[in-house]
């Protein structure tokens, strides 16, 4: 199969699949572990809170569910509205998951759209470079500044397909193309899928992968939905490599016209 | 003395390290990351941190987010 001898590389690492999913809004742990083992997903994104104090001890953890051994844990700044916040919250993270050092930044403008901060973005990612972080970055569809936070140095680019958890799928696949065009890291449509065709879409136009959360935990059957993403990013991915046929303005028939036994 | 943990504050014993307080806080056996008045105080430098009164601590886990 293909995708064997396709990884995806992130700094350095490589995974075979292009299906990075979230653990949000999920029913309970349970859910939220076979969601995850539906979806094929090696890079599972987290957020870091804090404790409830006087909180049950025994309640399980969600890194006891998915093992820090087993997926690779990608922290996230999610709920941060700050250069400051982030950059806090991404050394605790680091702290938390004893020295691995790569995190998922966003720094987000406002509650109603959670669009991206860009300027808190590009000050925090710049910090966390120079701190050794390995950045992966939530961004807005905008080239200059995906192409600023390339040069900073984040390993991944991750512009939105629309709001995060609007399922409004990909609204500008052409900024999403440019961004493509000249970026040397991967980048992952992150945000806005809502479906399986969308995330096929996201993979046909050539994204090295798509990072989801609410598409597969707000579905009906979120089990059965991973599932579905798992085979529409590898769908998509093949459907890239394939190369698809050239769209033409009128019909061309599929069988031969020749030896019909009409006139 | 007084000190704020997650924001609350909470009356512990003087001189009391970061250790204990998370033994009393129950959340020994968690994973956890500890901030102390914004600084990280990595595992293993729990036991031999010493808290003194109005330290602002900082403890933190993993929960589910995309």
């Amino acid at each position: 199969m293909s995708q064997q001898n396709d990884p995806l590389i992130i700094a350095g690492k490589s995974y075979n699949s292009r299906l990075l999913i979230g653990t949000g809004k999920y029913r309970d742990l349970d859910e939220t572990r076979l969601a995850i083992e539906a979806s094929g997903a090696e890079i599972v994104t987290v957020a870091v809170r804090r404790t409830n104090i006087g909180q049950n001890p025994d309640e399980p953890n969600l890194l006891d569910v998915i093992s820090p051994e087993k997926y690779t844990i990608l922290p996230n700044t999610a709920g941060c509205f700050n250069a400051a916040d982030a950059v806090r919250t991404c050394k605790l993270a680091r702290e938390l998951m004893d020295g691995h050092d790569l995190v998922k930044l966003e720094v987000l403008g406002d509650q109603k759209t959670l669009y991206p901060n860009v300027v808190d973005t590009i000050k925090a990612a710049d910090e966390l470079v120079r701190d050794g972080f390995k950045v992966m970055v939530y961004t807005s569809d905008d080239p200059i500044v995906a192409k600023e936070l390339e040069s900073i140095g984040c390993v991944s680019i991750m512009p939105l397909g629309s709001m995060i958890g609007s399922g409004l799928g990909i609204l500008n696949p052409h900024n999403i193309n440019v961004i493509m065009e000249d970026c040397k890291v991967p980048v992952l449509v992150d945000a806005g899928v809502g479906t399986a065709s969308e995330a096929a879409v996201a993979m046909e136009m050539g994204c090295e992968a798509v990072l989801m959360n609410s598409a597969i935990a707000g579905a009906r059957n979120p089990i059965l939905m991973a599932s579905a993403m798992r085979k529409a990013v590898e769908a998509g991915r093949e459907a890239y490599l394939a190369g698809r046929m050239p769209r033409k303005k009128y019909a061309s028939a599929s069988s031969p016209l020749e030896g019909t036994i009409v006139g | 003395m007084q000190i704020q943990v997650n924001g609350e504050m909470l009356q512990v014993q003087d001189d009391i390290t970061l250790s204990s307080l998370i033994s009393q806080l129950e959340l020994g056996e968690k994973r956890i990351a500890i901030e102390l008045n914004l600084e990280i105080i990595p595992r293993s430098e729990h036991v031999e941190t010493v808290l003194k009164e109005a330290d602002r601590v900082e403890i933190v886990h993993a929960i589910g987010g995309g």
